[in-house]
C-alpha cells in the first residue's frame, strides 16, 4: 500500500535550559496533550494505533526508560516501543508502519531532560568504545568534534570566519523564534575573539544543551484529512549509520548524512535539492557541522558551502535559508529530541505558522539530524507542505536500499 | 486501526543464527553480534552486500556497560552504511525484533533486513548484574525502597499460585521440562536432566522463587534475516512467513496491576492473531515458544496468550501437553530455563526457534506433530510489556 504519510499534529513543551516545573513525565503529557489537539483533537486511547518513543537509557539515568513510556502519551496497554536514537527515527518507524498498511495513526514522542544530568561528560565516555576510545579518557569529548573540525577545515581550506559566521547567523535566526533560548545578536568577530574551548572551536561554536518534548502525530494519507487541514507530508526519509569507531570513519565529511539524504530525496523524486526545496533544518551542534552536513545533503557541492555561506546564500534572506529556526546553536539541543526540534520548526514553517521567524516561501523543506559525538547515524526527511501536493508527489519506490 | 490483508511486501524469516549462550563469554558485544549474523546470513544464502537494512535488538546499555549501545554495536551488526534502527522494549525487546523486521519489509522500505539481538550481562556490576535493575525504578517513590527484581516477580507467583490454587510441584513440572528439552540445543548453558524433587529442594531465593525457577545470567547474541516475498522464494523453498505481529505496553505502575493475569500478554496476543486472522489459537497454534524467565511465568504466559484458559496451564503441564511430543509443544528449544537468557538475545532465540521449527530443520529438537503455525512471545519491563510475532509456513 502507498500511501502518503503525513503529520497531522506537532506538540512541543520546554526549551529551556532548565525546566524547573516538570519531570520529564509531565513534559511528555504536556508535548502530547499540544499535539493532540493540533491534531484537531484527537483521543489517544482510541484514535491512535500505535506510539514510538525516542530515549536513551543513560540520559534518562533509568535503566529500562521504556517503561515510562506509555502513560504520558496515553499509550497504556498499546502497541508502544522505544527506539534508543533521534527522535527522526522514530517519525521513520512511524512512516514505515503507517505504509505497511496496518496503522492509521501513529505517534513519535521524544523527551529529554539534560538539565538532571550531573556527569554529562561521563556519560558521553560511556559511548565510546570501552577498549580502544574510551580507555584513552580524553579530558573533553568535545574534543573529537574538533579533530573533524580540523580534518575539515584543512581539507577544504575552511577559514574560521566561516565557522563565526554559522554562530553568528544562527543565533540572529534564533532570535525570531519564540521557543529558542540562545538567541543573541552577535557578530562573526564576536566569536572569532572568544578563547577557544577545544581549538578551532569556542564556547560559541559549541551549542548548549537545552529541556524540551515534542510529540508528532502521523498519518496514512486517507485519514489525514480527518485531523486537519493543513498535513505537512512526508515523501522521504532514510537514516544511516556509518561505521561507528573514529578509527574508521571519514573525518571531513559525514558520509552518513549523504547516503540519508540520496536516499530521501530519490523517495520525494527531488533531483536537484537546491531548486527544488527552500529551506533546510540541518544538525548544528557543532558550528562546522552545519557546513559538513550541507555539503552532504547536497545544498553545495564539497568544500564549497562555507563559499556561499559566506556570500549570505545560507542567510534567513539568501537563496535558500539553512536553519531559519536557529538550529542547535540557537535553539540548544535536546539529546534525542533534537531531529523532532527540526521537524517541528519545519513542519510550522511549511504550514505557515512559524511567526516572526516565518520564511517567504516555504512549501518543500530538508530536515536532517545527528546524533552527535561519538555517533556516525543521520536521519533526513524531506516535508512538503500541503500547497504543491500532486507537484512533488509523482514518484514512489517500491525499495530504497541496495538493489538485490 | 484498519486491518490490512494485502501487505505487498510479505515478509519472510530465511535465516538464524546463535551463539552459545555462557556466562562470561571472551568475545565483546560486537564479536558476538557478528557471529549470530553471519550465521543467519549463511544460512539465508546471502551476504551482507544483500542486505538493505538492520535491526538491532539489545535490552539496557547497562549490562554491556555502553551508552547508545546501538551506534556501538552497528559494525557488529553488519550495519556500516546502511540504516540501522534501534529497538527496546525491556525483556521484550527480542521479539520486537522481528516485528521492526516486518515493518522495515511490510512497509516496502527494505527488501532484506539482518536483525541483530546481543547482550553481554555477565560484564555487569559488581557482585552481580542484578545490580543494574536497581535502577529501573520510578526514582522518586521506588528507588529509594530499594527494591529488589526476583521480590515482585515472587510477589506475582505468589499471587498467580494464589488465584489459581497452583502447588510449587506443578510449577516445577516446567523448570524440569525446558532443562530437559535444552539437553539437545548445541547453544544451551543450563540444560539439565533434573526431577521436580532438585527444583523443590534448591535454594530459595525470594519465596516462592527458588535457584531453579530462574533462568541464569548469560552473554549471547542471536540474529535472523528477514527478505520480502520474492526474495525469500528465490533463496529458500522453506521460507517461514511473519504473519501477525503484536505488542503493547502496560501502564509503569506496577503495583496496580492484577498480577494473576497478564492482560498486556492478552492485548499484545489478540493484535497478533486478529492479523493473522486466528480465532482459536489453542486449536490454530502448532508450537509455541513462550517468554519463560521463570517457570511460572511460562503458564502465566500461555494463559494471558490464550493458549490455556486461565488456570488451566499447569494442568496441561502435568498431562505432557506441553511436551515436545504433546499436542501443544511450549518451548520445545529449551526456553530462557534451559538454554539461557541474555535478554534481547533469549527473545530472538525464540524467534529463530520457532523458524527452525516451522521449516523442519530443529534437528533433534523437532517437535514430534506436523507443525504450520508457531508463535514467539516475550516479556519485559516492569511486568508490562508483550511481544508477539505468529509464523507459519
Amino acid at each position: 500500500m502507498s500511501r502518503r504519510v503525513a503529520i497531522v499534529g506537532v506538540g512541543w513543551y520546554g526549551f529551556r535550559p532548565v525546566v524547573e516545573e516538570a519531570s520529564f513525565r509531565e513534559m511528555m503529557f504536556e508535548a502530547a496533550v499540544r499535539a493532540y489537539e493540533d491534531a484537531g483533537g484527537i483521543n489517544p486511547r482510541t484514535d491512535v494505533d500505535a506510539f514510538a518513543s525516542c530515549q536513551e537509557d543513560f540520559w534518562e539515568g533509568i535503566a529500562i526508560a521504556d517503561e515510562f513510556a506509555p502513560e504520558p502519551i496515553g499509550g497504556t496497554l498499546k502497541p508502544v516501543f522505544t527506539t534508543p536514537g533521534d527522535g527522526l527515527q522514530c517519525v521513520a518507524s512511524a512512516y514505515m508502519m503507517i505504509k505497511t498498511g496496518q496503522f492509521d495513526v501513529v505517534v513519535a514522542e521524544s523527551h529529554a531532560k539534560p538539565s538532571d544530568i550531573v556527569n554529562m561528560h561521563d556519560i558521553i565516555l560511556f559511548a565510546m568504545d570501552p577498549i580502544t576510545t574510551r580507555a584513552i579518557n580524553m579530558p573533553n569529548y568535545h574534543a573529537i568534534a574538533a579533530l573533524e573540525a580540523q580534518a575539515y577545515m584543512s581539507r577544504y581550506n575552511v577559514p574560521r570566519e566561516a565557522l563565526a559566521y554559522v554562530v553568528s547567523k544562527d543565533k540572529r535566526n534564533a532570535l525570531l523564534n519564540e521557543r529558542a533560548s540562545y538567541g543573541a545578536n552577535i557578530t562573526v568577530d564576536d566569536v572569532l575573539n572568544m578563547p577557544y574551548s577545544v581549538s578551532p572551536l569556542t564556547r560559541l561554536d559549541i551549542a548548549p544543551f537545552v529541556d524540551a518534548a515534542v510529540v508528532v502525530v502521523l498519518a496514512g494519507e486517507d485519514v489525514a484529512r480527518r485531523f486537519t487541514d493543513t498535513p505537512v507530508w512526508v515523501d522521504g526519509i532514510h537514516w544511516v549509520t556509518e561505521d561507528p569507531s573514529l578509527e574508521y570513519h571519514s573525518w571531513e565529511f559525514p558520509r552518513h548524512a549523504m547516503l540519508a539524504a540520496e536516499t530521501a530525496y530519490k523517495m520525494a523524486g527531488i533531483q536537484d535539492p537546491i531548486k527544488e526545496l527552500h529551506f533546510a533544518e540541518v544538525d548544528a551542534r557543532y558550528s562546522f557541522k552545519e557546513l559538513q552536513f550541507i555539503e552532504a545533503l547536497k545544498l553545495a557541492p564539497p568544500g564549497e558551502a562555507h563559499k556561499l555561506l559566506l556570500e549570505g546564500a545560507f542567510d534567513r534572506d539568501g537563496l535558500f535559508p539553512v536553519n531559519p529556526s536557529g538550529g542547535a546553536l540557537g535553539e540548544g539541543v535536546p539529546l534525542e529530541v533534537h531531529g523532532l526540534a527540526r521537524l517541528l520548526n519545519a513542519v510550522l514553517q511549511l504550514r505557515g505558522e512559524a511567526g516572526r521567524a516565518q520564511l517567504g516561501k516555504a512549501e518543500r523543506a530538508v530536515v536532517h539530524s545527528w546524533r552527535g559525538v561519538p555517533t556516525t547515524t543521520s536521519v533526513v526527511a524531506v516535508l512538503v507542505g500541503d500547497v504543491d501536493g500532486e507537484l512533488a508527489h509523482n514518484y514512489f519506490p517500491t525499495c530504497v536500499g541496495n538493489t538485490y | 486501526m484498519s486491518r490490512n490483508i494485502y501487505v505487498k511486501h510479505r515478509p519472510a524469516v530465511i535465516g538464524a543464527g546463535l551463539t552459545l549462550f555462557r556466562r562470561r563469554l571472551l568475545e565483546t558485544p560486537k564479536e558476538l553480534a557478528w557471529i549470530a549474523a553471519k550465521q543467519a546470513l549463511e544460512e539465508a544464502g546471502l551476504t551482507l552486500k544483500d542486505i538493505d537494512c538492520v535491526v538491532i535488538g539489545s535490552a539496557p546499555d547497562t549490562f554491556d556497560g555502553v551508552h547508545m549501545k546501538g551506534e556501538y554495536l552497528a559494525d557488529g551488526a553488519g550495519g556500516v552504511n546502511k540504516p540501522v534502527m534501534r529497538v527496546f522494549v525491556g525483556g521484550a525487546t527480542g521479539v520486537m525484533v522481528p516485528i521492526a523486521a516486518w515493518w522495515h519489509v511490510a512497509s516496502g522500505h527494505c527488501k532484506t533486513v539482518l536483525a541483530v539481538a546481543e547482550e553481554k550481562m555477565s560484564d555487569a556490576d559488581i557482585p552481580h548484574p542484578q545490580a543494574v535493575f536497581r535502577y529501573i525504578w520510578d526514582p522518586v517513590t521506588e528507588v529509594p525502597l530499594q527494591p529488589n527484581l526476583i521480590w515482585i516477580f515472587a510477589m506475582e507467583m505468589h499471587r498467580y499460585m494464589y488465584k489459581c490454587g497452583v502447588k510449587k510441584e506443578d510449577i516445577a513440572l516446567v523448570s524440569v521440562k525446558n532443562k530437559r528439552n535444552a539437553l539437545d540445543h548445541p547453544a544451551a548453558q543450563v540444560a539439565a536432566n533434573i526431577t521436580v524433587d532438585d527444583v523443590l529442594k534448591s535454594e530459595v531465593l525470594v519465596w516462592p522463587v527458588q535457584l531453579l525457577d530462574i533462568s541464569p545470567v548469560s552473554d549471547g547474541a542471536a540474529a535472523f534475516v528477514v527478505a520480502s516475498e520474492d526474495i525469500a522464494r528465490r533463496q529458500t523453498d522453506t521460507p517461514v512467513w511473519i504473519d501477525g505481529v503484536g505488542w503493547a505496553l502496560d501502564t509503569t505502575s506496577w503495583t496496580n496491576r492484577d498480577l494473576a493475569f497478564p492482560e498486556y500478554a492478552n492485548v499484545a496476543a489478540q493484535m497478533a492473531y486478529r492479523m493473522a486472522g486466528i480465532t482459536n489459537p489453542r486449536k490454530e497454534i502448532d508450537v509455541a515458544e513462550v517468554y519463560d524467565p521463570f517457570d511460572y511465568k511460562e503458564l502465566h504466559h500461555m494463559e494471558g496468550l490464550g493458549l490455556a484458559k486461565k488456570c488451566e496451564a499447569p494442568i496441561l503441564t502435568r498431562e505432557g501437553v506441553t511436551q515436545r511430543d504433546g499436542d501443544l509443544p511450549i518451548n520445545p528449544s529449551g526456553g530462557l530455563l534451559g538454554v539461557g537468557n541474555p535478554i534481547a538475545a533469549a527473545g530472538t532465540m525464540k524467534v529463530a526457534e520457532i523458524y527452525w521449527q516451522l521449516a523442519g530443520k530443529a534437528g533433534k529438537r523437532q517437535v514430534k506433530k506436523p507443525v504450520y503455525t508457531g508463535l514467539a512471545h516475550a516479556w519485559g519491563d516492569l511486568m508490562q510489556a508483550s511481544t508477539v510475532v505468529i509464523m507459519r509456513v
